[in-house]
């Protein structure tokens, strides 16, 4: 047995420039960002405010900036692919169909799962325990080692650019092309650890904000009172507690096809590949829901502020959440009208795919009437929330029409189909995300976010989206197939060649929110957001500083209505005066734990060891990861108390701020 | 267009496919009819969503806080009136919808025959990463290019002899999977003489951006001059012709064989035949990219 199983110098691309120059690249920028660090002195902070902390609010950040890297990284593959299709038209191209294959893999695998799931998660963390009036989720440090497993499936599939290569099967692996006998890299290998790696991640997320939800409300926070959001994010973490276990086993079958020689889905023995599209879409419809359930929350806290009224239609909106829900577990199958059903089945999901289109139309008439005499404020989150609900009424409609099985018997994986899922996804996941880091920025870090390059982007990435993927709708409806290396038919090259021009467009986008943190980060100070109130709030954030204090809450607030933070302003405004100041009392807080980190270090050992077969290393993860588990276990001290006195402290320069704001007001 | 044998059937299919979006411009009935109800749920939401849009923005303008002429009333947060209307639109639109959806998946199921005359039977074999069609009652087979009677129904049945395919001819309608041991049924006409792009519509592998066949559509007189050429002459596709052919191979150029093994198609349902090989340069290991064989010659 070799030491390094089939590790070798081969793994390294040294013959392909485009992988090799830009692995190279990100390893002498992570290298010039390590020794900055270093030289800074910077490792003490970082590892004791960032690394190690299981504050909600860090680890919500630390989550968004992974899942903002990740959208650039994903952006750079979107980009590859369009120039690759522009140019090799009756022609190769630059990149050959061995790269082009795991670049279009890693394009989905990474928006999915390391792009739009870390920035949800990091939002939902992030806000949850604010907009509940309380300090921290249920489990704080399963927390960060949720966290943390994300970041280590992330790692391992960036590390498949420099050492070996990416799944070439597509970002769900379909099998038979997945197993041994088609795809005997270690792609698909990296793909399945990666996964299950950071699945077990979002497991852990789902189990703690559910949890967090249901248990730990401020006095006074009944259901009925929870902000929109909260709902939104109740019913995204039970799809994931109830969907991602499908996937996790799902990968779990090819993997011991392709690492044992079992026969899940193989061509021999009695496997059977449909099985394999069966359960990997059983997760994979309801995931959808999990992408967008927490952005229709955003919206909704957006609607409502910048319109300065509450939400219209609360108990609708929470059924039709609920509805979609569960409505979401009984429509899989229209993944695979075309894999031969019959008509019956067919009908049966078409028509129930279609009835999860009711709960979408009422909170989109929902959101249309919340603005209805309101006074509707044009920030930029507002802009991101009024082009959602334009490209997602039409996303939602192409959806619909790709539910009707005759329909979709030809417009099945086209560029329609790409067409339509980025039409919602983008439109829907990746505008409520935008809407909600300007929205919630402040709260985070203290200052606002430079409005003028924030609308600058929105309209920078509307448009663009609008062209690349209009192209794409006529390219469907013109019988082009997604996932086509070079392309032969003559009559496709302008919409192609359209679709390169927007994606230019939509780089200027994402070139103008760069700039725009940038700018913000510099004039900070004209930013300031003083009063932790930036966009006259309505519900508990915007209560507190920002940013906040890490234990969030002095006194933890006594709820009385369904728009906690609206009626406490409203009672100052009426009575010309705050709430008495409360009494105080010590509270506990959780320490900080390296268990999370140390975890994920095994667990990339893991990960890595098992593509490449080195089982000794695979065994020193698992003593590793287990032995970190039971220091953890064992630890004496889980908490530590904060007095009275710091408390008061930060309370009254809470009050002190809000004190100004009254005053300002009259 | 990868028709060297064939520069009139290239300049037919410019000449066809100029100024035309392939799913708009049906060759067939299957076809026609997928537009049609493509057409009518389109136009049944249109109806919806187009108003909800322009809602959203007259909604959002009109209110603008800068208006003074709009009433503000933060207390208008429910009306029982509008909640029956929001949850009815869609509901509506659903019913509606459904309809379509089960009465159009019952009459376009693929494997629904066409009635009026006695189809014509093909065997598609989706093989890494060339279509192989047989014809059994003629006992010829032909390979990146399907050829098709004019006006007459074709019963397909299609399998995979590897990784999993979609059968796909834009303008004659309905695409179905092609999968390894299981075989599954289209039915198509196409009513007018032409050729026609087709494809397969799921990734299948590195050379997949090949997998894509002409489709000639003949006069029945043509097609059967077409059939007794393709008899007179080329290889015939026995058990070792077809271990060569199921071997991984990119950028087929068409030909054909004169004769085909009986029972050749049921042999690779069953599974009695290997399955395709998979890569043979040893695509895999450590090596990231080693080429994948090139044309079969």
């Amino acid at each position: 047995m070799k030491l390094l199983g089939k590790l070798d110098w081969s793994a390294i691309p040294i013959h392909q420039p485009i992988p090799l120059i830009t692995s190279l690249t990100i390893l002498l920028l992570i290298g010039g960002l390590l020794g900055w660090v270093t030289v800074k002195r910077w490792w003490p902070y970082l590892w004791h405010e960032w690394i190690t902390s299981v504050d909600h609010k860090r680890i919500g950040v630390m989550y968004c900036l992974l899942g903002l890297v990740m959208l650039m990284r994903g952006f750079a593959d979107a980009i590859m692919m369009r120039t690759q299709q522009a140019v090799a038209i009756s022609a190769p191209g630059f990149l050959p169909p061995e790269h082009f294959d795991q670049i279009f893999s890693a394009h989905g695998t990474i928006m999915i799962f390391f792009g739009a799931m870390p920035l949800l998660i990091g939002m939902m963390n992030f806000v949850i325990p604010l907009q509940l009036g309380v300090r921290d989720v249920a489990f704080p440090t399963l927390n960060s080692t949720g966290f943390w497993l994300t970041a280590s499936g992330a790692l391992l599939v960036n590390a498949s650019l420099l050492i070996g290569e990416f799944s070439r099967a597509g970002w769900l692996p379909y099998p038979p092309l997945s197993e041994l006998a088609y795809s005997p890299g270690v792609g698909v290998d990296y793909y399945l650890w990666a996964i299950q790696i950071s699945g077990i991640g979002t497991l852990m997320t789902g189990v703690n904000l559910v949890t967090t939800i249901l248990k730990m409300r401020a006095p006074g926070m009944d259901y009925l009172r929870m902000p929109m959001f909260c709902w939104t994010s109740l019913a995204a973490n039970m799809l994931i507690v109830a969907a991602f276990p499908i996937l996790t086993a799902t990968l779990a079958m090819l993997t011991l096809d392709r690492y044992l020689g079992f026969h899940f889905f193989t061509n021999d023995a009695g496997g059977n590949m449909m099985m394999f599209v069966n359960l990997i879409w059983a997760w994979g419809h309801p995931e959808v829901y999990i992408l967008i359930l927490p952005a229709f929350g955003i919206f909704s806290e957006v609607f409502s502020t910048f319109s300065s009224k509450p939400l219209f239609g609360y108990r609708s909106m929470v059924a039709a959440t609920l509805f979609i829900c569960i409505v979401s577990f009984t429509v899989w199958l229209h993944h695979f009208f075309t894999m031969g059903a019959g008509a019956d089945v067919n009908a049966a999901f078409g028509i129930a795919t279609s009835i999860i289109a009711v709960g979408t139309g009422v909170k989109i008439y929902n959101w249309l009437f919340t603005m209805y005499r309101g006074r509707v404020r044009f920030a930029t989150p507002m802009l991101w929330s009024l082009g959602f609900i334009v490209t997602f009424s039409i996303g939602g409609m192409t959806g619909v029409l790709l539910a009707v099985p005759p329909a979709d018997f030809v417009l099945h994986n086209s560029m329609f189909l790409v067409a339509h899922f980025h039409n919602v996804i983008i439109g829907g996941v990746v505008f409520g995300l935008f809407a909600g880091l300007t929205y919630w920025f402040p709260k985070a870090f203290g200052f606002r976010l430079h409005e003028g390059w924030g609308k600058a982007a929105f309209w920078f990435s509307l448009a663009g989206f609008v062209i690349v993927f209009g192209a794409f709708y006529v390219l469907g409806l013109d019988g082009m197939t997604r996932r086509l290396q070079h392309v032969d038919v003559v009559e496709w090259e302008p919409w192609l060649l359209v679709s390169v021009a927007g994606v230019g467009v939509m780089l200027l986008g994402v070139l103008c929110q760069v700039i725009q943190l940038i700018v913000s980060i510099r004039s900070r100070e004209v930013l300031r957001d003083e009063s932790g109130d930036p966009w006259d709030g309505r519900s508990l954030e915007w209560s507190t500083l920002s940013p906040p204090p890490h234990f969030n809450f002095a006194v933890l607030p006594d709820v009385h209505g369904r728009e906690a933070y609206w009626t406490t302003k409203a009672q100052a405004i009426e009575r010309e005066a705050l709430a008495p100041e409360p009494d105080y009392s010590p509270i506990h807080m959780p320490v900080n734990s390296a268990t999370g980190f140390i975890t994920a270090f095994f667990s990339t050992l893991i990960g890595f060891a098992l593509v490449w077969h080195i089982w000794w290393l695979v065994a020193l993860g698992f003593v590793g990861a287990y032995a970190t588990f039971v220091v953890f276990a064992w630890r004496d001290q889980e908490d530590y108390e904060i007095g009275i006195d710091e408390l008061r402290a930060s309370d009254r320069e809470r009050r002190h701020v809000r004190q100004n704001w009254l005053e300002r007001r009259r | 267009m990868k028709l060297r044998g064939l520069p009139t059937a290239g300049l037919l299919l410019f000449l066809g496919g100029c100024n035309r979006v392939a799913l708009l411009a049906p060759a067939g009935p299957i076809a026609e009819a997928n537009r049609a109800i493509l057409l009518n749920a389109l136009s049944i939401m249109l109806a919806i969503v187009i108003p909800t849009i322009v809602a959203a923005l007259v909604f959002a303008w009109w209110f603008r806080a800068g208006n003074r002429k709009a009433r503000y009333d933060p207390g208008f947060v429910y009306s029982g009136r509008i909640e029956l209307i929001v949850w009815s639109i869609p509901i509506l639109v659903v019913i509606f919808l459904g309809g379509v959806i089960w009465v159009g998946s019952h009459r376009l199921d693929p494997a629904r025959p066409i009635m009026a005359t006695r189809p014509l039977d093909i065997q598609v074999v989706a093989l890494d990463w060339k279509w192989l069609f047989i014809y059994p009652e003629q006992g010829t087979a032909s390979v990146n290019r399907l050829v098709v009677p004019t006006g007459v129904p074709v019963r397909f049945s299609i399998t995979s002899a590897s990784v999993m395919n979609m059968f796909f001819v834009p303008r004659l309608g309905s695409m179905i999977a092609a999968m390894n041991g299981m075989q599954n049924q289209l039915n198509l006409r196409s009513d007018a003489d032409g050729v026609y792009h087709g494809l397969s519509a799921q990734f299948s592998g590195d050379g997949f951006a090949d997998m894509h066949f002409a489709v000639l559509s003949l006069p029945t007189a043509q097609f059967a001059r077409w059939v007794d050429r393709t008899r007179a002459a080329g290889p015939s596709l026995d058990a070792r012709a077809y271990a060569m052919l199921a071997r991984q191979s990119q950028d087929v150029r068409p030909f054909t064989f004169r004769a085909v093994a009986p029972g050749l198609f049921q042999a690779i349902v069953g599974r009695e035949t290997a399955a395709g090989p998979g890569p043979q340069a040893g695509r895999g290991g450590p090596q990231v990219s080693p080429v994948t064989p090139g044309g079969l010659e």
